[in-house]
């Protein structure tokens, strides 16, 4: 195994990371309008979140940057390439952010409810466009000899895209459901149980349509092994929510995540962007990468503070570890 | 194609919006972070309420800011890849990876210790949330310190090859990340990024402390900081101008171009000049009117008065001769001018400073009847025996609350020259900016997000400005009996479990 073998583990491991930890965040996002019935049960939502979501957020920064180190051809035909709906993610996590810190600043009832819509819309399409985008890496885009992208932003909106990203929304609002349901006391706790059951078998049936068409247009042995993982943890997901057991749930949706980014990244390799025009025009491992000498510098860096980062935000985890309902929220603002 | 929409402009105006604007909030948030948590130190210390107070103040506007600072750095992350994919493809072996060990390292430390913060009043003994908020200061020194080291090989690469067999068109390669993490350019950048960060964190305080002391209120918190906006304030704006002479003498021998143009010197000269005031023809690349202080400049780039600085004709010439035809001259206006608002506006805010704290002084050469007490507004006492009048201290305060502007205008200007002063490069002597643009963007992309982004971000501004103001005005919060009885064990107080979190969003 080589070092840009190395770094395309890497690179799935910081998504795995991004979307198991954000996922929930935007999943709870969606659930303020899906679930909470009043103010005070959105805040409760939000606050699960409240110590922990900008940590979360920056695993896809650290993606970002480290696809740029390490195979700076995928991360430039990539943004470039996907200029328009990246666009939109980067503008709904702006304003996500600026959402969660703000909205509780002013008493006012408008500041507030404004507030609380930007925080909706600005989980719910990042949710559904992380999809999209990835379905269309895995699908292969018009990719020229250059390695430029050459298609148009409609081009990016097919059915195959499309049905991805109804799955990582689904997924994620399924995730932040069981997340909701560990983090909450009360009536919405058990609201959320009762939601969480039927979004994991809407979860399932789309999952599992997206995991299947993969894996018969681009998938190997190893991938069928993750959808199958994938598929079987979701399933027990969705039993453990409906015996009561939230902690196991959770995990299990968590694995559920794991898998599919897996199985994802196993259809691509060895390449990380295929070209729909022309294979040998595709991005690989070995021709978008950068020199051995780059990465195992970032070997380095990512064996010593990779550890280091789950050790400290895990015990961010620990330290919030407490249920909240409607009455441990202060009235302060 | 219309010149003025040619996708390098629109990709250049974008990076310099959306960057000028993303780094009004970074020296905020850095110093800020560092000034909070000097002030809970202090609480945790002496366990006067005072700084309790002063660092919940002072916390808030720190988090209403730094949420700015979060998000608009999202942006810079990638636009790099959207709008200047050439430049990424071209550079990524050496750039993408200070890049990468800033999140790895210095993002995910600030944004989970402010998490902890934020929300950790009741959660943490107070000795650990006094390490969070440290933990936050020291994370975004460390992103500072990783992303100039980038831009510094942009100004001045070393550590790299270029390889040209690699069968799929040339780039440049890492050879020695030590070198570049350790340049005399970006050792130098970091100094004076950091110093001139600190003095937009000492304005603020003092202008905001200023604001309050005018009205008399809130007297105890922002007297103590005032005092220590003051001296952050003077700490950083001699640290500024003393990083900025070494940068400056830095400059001179690897981007002799920017340092000629800042001047406006278009011919060298021995002993060089330094211009006060300057219009010039850059048709005919030479000054209309010229008021100058002979032999200063050749102290500036060489440490004595008469030494040779070349002017900006005779780099042009001598870049012509090594990179071939074409103009290497950058705007000269800007430059010019850029260089003259960012020295102007931030000593202006040293001499404020220093005003402010020699008129605040506790007891040298101040007769007794004129000193005050701690939770008294000093008297601005000029000499021994005489305070500013009513009205001329009135002024004072005044003059130091418009101040809190300066150091960020200063700030602007020095990145606006240094990264236009540097042009027509991208990465000096290497790739040229032209080339550094995404082929495969079309302008309407360009023009799409250039105007999202602005629209988005004056929006923003707007908000953010107001809920300073309204959290300004309202004056440090009194304390209660959960923020003077913080909890002994992590996870906090478990007796009561249906007490209510001490923040919530």
């Amino acid at each position: 195994m080589e070092l840009h073998d190395v770094w395309f583990v890497l690179i799935a491991v910081l998504w795995t990371g991004y979307f198991f930890l954000e996922g929930f965040d935007f999943g709870v996002g969606v659930l303020t309008k899906l679930l909470a019935r009043d103010r005070p049960e959105k805040r409760v939502l939000i606050n699960t979140i409240g110590p922990v979501w900008d940590g979360n957020e920056v695993w896809l920064l650290t993606a970002g940057g480290a696809t740029f180190a390490a195979f700076p051809e995928w991360y430039a035909t990539l943004f470039s390439g996907f200029y328009l709906p990246l666009l939109i993610i980067l503008v709904c996590l702006i304003v996500r952010g600026v959402a969660f810190e703000y909205r509780a600043k002013r008493p006012e009832e408008n500041w507030q409810r404004n507030w609380e819509e930007a925080i909706f819309w600005t989980s719910l399409i990042p949710a559904f466009l992380w999809g999209v985008a990835f379905g269309n890496i895995v699908r292969g885009v018009k990719i020229d000899r250059d390695m430029e992208y050459v298609g148009n932003f409609w081009d990016l909106l097919n059915p195959y895209a499309l049905l991805g990203g109804l799955v990582t929304l689904t997924l994620f609002t399924f995730h932040g459901t069981v997340f909701a349901a560990l983090k909450t006391v009360g009536d919405i706790r058990a609201r959320a149980r009762a939601l969480a059951m039927k979004l994991g078998l809407v979860t399932a049936v789309l999952a599992l349509a997206f995991l299947i068409w993969t894996q018969i247009d681009t998938g190997d042995g190893w991938s069928l092994a993750a959808m199958l993982i994938a598929a079987v943890s979701l399933v027990a997901a969705i039993g453990a929510i409906k015996a009561g057991r939230e902690g196991w749930s959770f995990a299990l949706s968590g694995v559920t995540i794991a898998a599919a980014v897996a199985m994802l990244f196993l259809a691509l390799f060895p390449n990380v962007m295929p070209s729909s025009l022309d294979p040998a025009w595709s991005l690989t491992v070995t021709n978008a990468s950068s020199s051995p000498y780059t990465l195992k510098i970032m070997t380095w860096c990512a064996a010593i503070a990779t550890p280091l980062v789950l050790l400290y935000q895990g015990w961010t985890y620990w330290v919030f570890r407490k249920r909240i309902g409607t009455q441990h929220i202060a009235d302060a603002h | 194609m219309d010149l003025a929409l040619a996708p390098e402009t629109l990709a250049r105006w974008q990076f310099g919006i959306t960057t000028v604007y993303h780094f009004l909030f970074v020296p905020l948030t850095i110093s800020l972070a560092a000034l909070t948590a000097g002030l809970q130190t202090a609480w945790v210390r002496s366990g006067k309420e005072k700084y309790l107070r002063a660092t919940k103040f002072w916390g808030k506007l720190f988090l209403i800011n730094i949420a700015m600072g979060v998000v608009t750095g999202i942006v810079q992350e990638f636009q790099f890849g959207m709008n200047w994919s050439d430049y990424s493809r071209f550079v990524g072996d050496i750039f993408g990876a200070p890049l990468a060990f800033e999140a790895l390292i210095a993002f995910f430390f600030e944004s989970t210790f402010i998490g902890l913060w934020i929300f950790g009043w009741d959660k943490l003994p107070k000795k650990i949330h006094l390490a969070c908020i440290w933990m936050v200061s020291i994370g975004t020194i460390l992103s500072a310190y990783f992303i100039l080291a980038a831009n510094s090989w942009m100004q001045h690469p070393v550590g790299y090859r270029i390889n040209e067999d690699r069968g799929q068109g040339a780039r440049a390669e890492l050879t020695d990340f030590w070198a570049v993490l350790t340049q005399n350019t970006a050792l130098t950048q970091f100094f004076h990024t950091m110093t001139a960060a600190f003095l937009v964190g000492g304005a603020f305080m003092v202008g905001i402390s200023a604001f309050h002391l005018m009205r008399k209120r809130h007297v105890a918190v922002m007297r103590t900081s005032l005092r220590l906006g003051l001296i952050t304030l003077i700490i950083a704006g001699l640290g500024t101008a003393i990083s900025g002479d070494m940068l400056g003498k830095v400059m001179f021998k690897q981007q002799p171009m920017k340092m000629a143009a800042a001047e406006a010197l278009w011919d060298g000269e021995a002993p060089a000049p330094f211009s006060i005031f300057a219009i010039g023809d850059v048709d005919k690349g030479h000054n209309e009117v010229a008021i100058e202080i002979p032999g200063i400049l050749s102290y500036l780039a060489n440490g004595d008065f008469h030494s040779y600085v070349p002017g900006i004709n005779d780099v042009n010439k001598a870049e012509q001769e090594k990179y071939g035809p074409g103009d290497y001259r950058p705007n000269i206006p800007v430059a010019y001018w850029g260089f003259r608002w960012m020295i102007g506006f931030g000593m202006a805010s040293l001499a404020i400073g220093v005003l402010g704290l020699w008129l605040t002084r506790k007891k040298f050469l101040i007769a007794p009847g004129l000193r005050t007490g701690e939770d008294e507004v000093p008297n601005l006492v000029l000499f021994k025996n005489k305070a500013l009048s009513p009205k001329l201290g009135k002024w004072y305060w005044i003059v130091a609350l418009w101040t809190m502007l300066f150091p960020l205008i200063a700030n602007s200007w020095g990145w606006i020259f240094t990264e236009m002063g540097r042009q027509p490069w991208v990465v000096y002597g290497v790739m040229r900016t032209s080339a550094a643009v995404s082929p495969g963007v079309s302008q309407g992309e360009v023009l799409t997000s250039m105007i999202v982004f602005t629209t988005l971000y004056a929006i923003l501004a707007v908000i953010e400005v107001k809920l300073l103001v309204k959290y300004v005005k309202a004056g440090p919060p009194e304390l209660t009996e959960d923020d003077l009885n913080p909890p002994t064990k992590i996870g906090g107080d478990t007796r009561d479990p249906d007490r209510p979190m001490a923040f919530s969003y």
